[in-house]
Formats: structure tokens, sequence, C-alpha cells
């Protein structure tokens, strides 16, 4: 049963709904450096400081760097914080991105997917941020303008809980510049929803303390005669609650559905897979161009279904698994590429397959690179010739096959 | 036993003496007070202390004479350079270093 509850409906593009979630969300520091296609983000949020709609402390900052430097201290005393980049602003800041996971700082990003150089490009793909897949952030990769707006407000819900940082990817122009209908939820709604940030870190004069100073490898007694971690204990601890928040992930989806009603209780969507042979892949907004491929492809007789990830890190093998399990030939698309191997989704679809006893063909396609239009076309003919290149052979090819005019 | 029991989830500690192990270890030279030199020493008056002043790891005591801490002195030698008198000496340990 569907909670009967007022909507809100307003048009407006992913960099809007990222600037009224995290409002609603009550951020008490902004700090954020303008970028393509992130500024309107950062415009949006400073334009509610000045007015006084949000009661935030926004620093403007000479860099990305900074942005995550002033972000990562203002969590370590309390306070909610949020920022939001882009391509080289998320590379420039990738040294912080490490010091706000190693010190579980429960931080909130945007990052609006935008290709890397060289050459130049403004334009949407999401090399950037899995570019930073390994730096122990949670990772969560948006499919349109209201998950944008619920995800940001989510994260907070789960950052706050399990002390990892969460970053919400969206894709570049294609949901940061794209009008659509969304949802504004209710802030006394927000509000009941979104618990009070308790910090781990204490920051007390009457009590002094050190964070993150050298940390040698192995343990040490502190001069209050504790046993302490040294350096590899702390990064099991991280790893520990990446492994561990999946539960929190879900619990904070269920929680969004009983007050918002809309439903997150995955950590990825399906979209007519349960019987289907055939499994297209896709992350982001490519996933929802992958439903109008596996429509037309299904006019042809073919049985196709869509998985569309959401949470990337942690990812989650286990639950994929269990929706690939009737699969017999696995299609995933990438808007990104790890050189010299294959796309990112794809590795991991491949790793989570491993000892599973389902030998489902796999193929990859990388797309969209730098704003390369992905037509659904496109995505039908690919699928069509992996299904093709089964006649020849079931064994994975080592590389990608790229969708472009080389 | 493991560290789980320190509670902590990052790196945590309270600051206090030691918190950063016997750092004496690390040195290589030790200063040794010349107290005929030393302007403190030689007044039997509290004066100078601009080794204490300087030293960067605060292992020097106001007293007549100054009094290092060896247990933490890293032999930074800072000492030595900022005396006016001169009186500080930096004195090899006498420790073998491989390669040398």
């Amino acid at each position: 049963m569907a909670v009967p509850r007022k909507s809100n409906i307003q048009i407006i593009d992913g960099n809007q709904a990222a600037a009224i979630a995290a409002k609603l969300s009550r951020v008490q520091v902004i700090a954020a450096y303008p970028i393509t296609p992130q500024t309107p983000l950062t415009e949006q949020l400073s334009l509610f400081v000045e007015d006084g709609e949000l009661k935030a402390e926004y620093v403007a900052v000479e860099s990305e760097h900074s942005a995550m430097a002033v972000c990562t201290s203002a969590s370590l005393v309390g306070a909610r914080t949020f920022t939001a980049t882009s391509s080289h602003g998320l590379a420039y800041m990738h040294e912080m991105l490490h010091w706000a996971a190693g010190a579980r700082l429960p931080i909130v990003m945007a990052c609006v997917n935008r290709a890397i150089g060289a050459p130049w490009n403004v334009l949407n793909d999401q090399q950037d941020s899995i570019s930073q897949r390994d730096t122990g952030w949670i990772q969560i990769y948006c499919r349109n303008n209201q998950e944008v707006m619920d995800s940001v407000i989510q994260a907070y819900r789960i950052a706050e809980q399990v002390y990892v940082p969460v970053m919400i990817c969206y894709d570049g122009y294609i949901l940061s510049h794209t009008e659509m209908p969304v949802d504004v939820p209710d802030q006394e709604d927000v509000d009941k929803y979104l618990l009070p940030y308790k910090p781990h870190t204490i920051l007390d004069p009457a009590n002094p303390k050190n964070y993150n100073l050298v940390t040698l490898a192995n343990p040490r007694v502190g001069v209050d005669g504790k046993l302490c971690h040294g350096y590899m204990e702390l990064r099991y601890l991280l790893q520990e609650a990446l492994q561990d928040c999946p539960k929190t992930i879900i619990e904070a989806g269920d929680e969004f559905n009983r007050v918002f009603g809309r439903d997150y209780s995955r950590l990825f969507w399906e979209d007519r897979n349960e019987d289907a042979e055939i499994t297209i892949v896709a992350m982001g907004s490519l996933a929802m161009e992958a439903i109008v491929a596996a429509d037309m492809l299904r006019e042809q007789g073919f049985n196709v279904g869509v998985l569309g990830l959401r949470v990337f890190r942690p990812f989650p093998k286990a639950d994929v698994v269990r929706a690939l399990r009737k699969s017999k030939l696995i299609v995933v698309f990438d808007k990104n590429i790890s050189y010299g191997s294959e796309g990112a989704t794809c590795s991991e679809i491949k790793s989570a397959l491993y000892g599973t006893y389902i030998n489902a063909a796999v193929r990859n396609f990388i797309v969209g690179l730098g704003g390369r239009d992905v037509k659904a076309r496109e995505l039908v003919e690919a699928t069509k010739r992996a299904i093709a290149s089964l006649k020849e052979t079931v064994i994975n090819p080592d590389y990608p096959e790229w969708i472009c005019r080389i | 036993m493991g560290t789980r029991e320190c509670n902590h989830i990052c790196d945590e500690s309270s600051p206090g003496i030691g918190e950063a192990g016997i750092t004496g270890e690390w040195r290589t030279h030790k200063p040794v007070i010349d107290t005929d030199k030393c302007t403190t020493t030689r007044l039997n008056k509290p004066t100078c202390f601009l080794c204490w002043l300087y030293c960067p790891e605060a292992v020097i005591t106001k007293a007549i004479p100054p009094f290092i801490n060896l247990v933490y002195c890293k032999g930074c030698g800072i000492c030595s350079q900022v005396c006016p008198v001169q009186a500080i000496n930096m004195v090899s340990e006498n420790k073998s270093v491989a390669g040398t």
C-alpha cells in the first residue's frame, strides 16, 4: 500500500535537485570550488546562504583540494558538511578524499560526472568518479533527478551511521542540466528522517585529543595505557565499514520509503530481468537508455532485461549474482575504461560471478566517453553483435569493444 | 587481545609525553652542555634559556643547568646552533650505521 502523501512536484535540473537536497539536509558547512558542469549547484547553494534560507557557513576556497580540506576539518569538529565537484576538480581533490575516508568523516559530496583530460572536454562520462574508486568512499550513482534529490538526503543518514563519506554521482548535462519533474520533500519530513549528526571525533579543550597523527605500522600503547590501532588496523576498519554498510544503505532506503513513499530498498534496480536470458548492465543515466534498447530488442523477440547499478562501492556482489542467475549473456556498457583492461563495472560483474557456477558469457562495450551521444539503437546493435558472437565462442574476450568510429 | 578494544575508528590519541614512542633512539648525536660556558649556569640565575625556547621537541627543562631529557631528544642540534655562547656540543653516540 502506497502511503497517501502530498506531493510537491517541481521541474528542476540535477544541480538544483542536489542543492535543494543539501539545504533540506540542513548542512552547516559548504566548501566548494565551481567547475563545469557542477557550477550551478555551488551558485545555488551560495545563494541559499546569502539569502539566509540556509543557515550555513559557505567557505569560498581557492581549489578543490582546499574544499575537501575544509570539509574534513569542519566535519571533524562536528559540522554536517557538503561539497560538490566534477572531473579535474575531483582529481585535484584526490589526496583529501583519502583523508576524509581515513578519518572516517561522514562528508557528502555530489560528483557531477564529466570526462577528464587530455584532451580538454567538459561533457559527460564516468571516468572521474571511477578513478576515485579506491579512496574508501561509498559511491552511489543516480539515474534521474529524483534520485539525485533522494540520494543526497539518504547519503547523510548512511554516512553518519557508518562514518564513511558518500559520493553521489550523476551524469553531467544529461542530469545536471536537464530539467525533469522532481518531488521535493517537505523540510518537516526530512527533519524526521535525518537524525542529528553525532561526531565520533570530539574536540574538547578539557580533554584534548589528537586525530590522525603519524601512525606507525604496529599497534602502540597510548599514554593512557590503552593498546591503540596501528595503520593497518585502522585501514582494516575502513574496509570492514564498507563491507558491512549495505544493511545500513538498505535500512536508509526502507525508512526513506516509509517517510517519502519512494522505494530505495535495493542496491541496484532491475527492469524485467526476472526471467531474462540476456541482461544489459549499465550505471547511472545510461541504464535508462538501456531500458529503451531492451524494449526495442523485446519487440524483435529477444528476452532481455536490464540491471541498473546504483551502489558501486561497496559493490553488491552477492545480490548482483542472484539477479544474474538466469542470464546466459551479460552485456555490460561502461562510460569509463581501466586502460589496459576493461570497463570498471564489467570487471566487477566478472569478479562477482567467479566461482558461482553461473557460466554466463560477458561482453563489454565502452560507450559515451567525453559526451559522445549514446543512442538506444547503438545499444541494440551492440547487444545483437554480442548475441551473434556466441555462435563463434562463449569465451569472454580479454578486452572490450568500443562504440566509436575508429 | 586485539586493538578493537580501544574503540577508536580513526587514529586517536591523548597528548602526553612519549606518545610518539621513545624518539631518543633516533639520535646519532647527543647535546652535552658545557656548564662553564652556559650563561644560566655560570650566573646561577634563570636567564637565557634559548635552548629551552627553540627545542622543537620540548625536551629541555628550565633548570640550572638546563636539563635535556635524552629519552625523547632526537639529537637535531637546534639547541647547539642557537646557543649564543656555544655551550652545547653535539657528541657522537658512536652508533654503527650500516654502510659507513
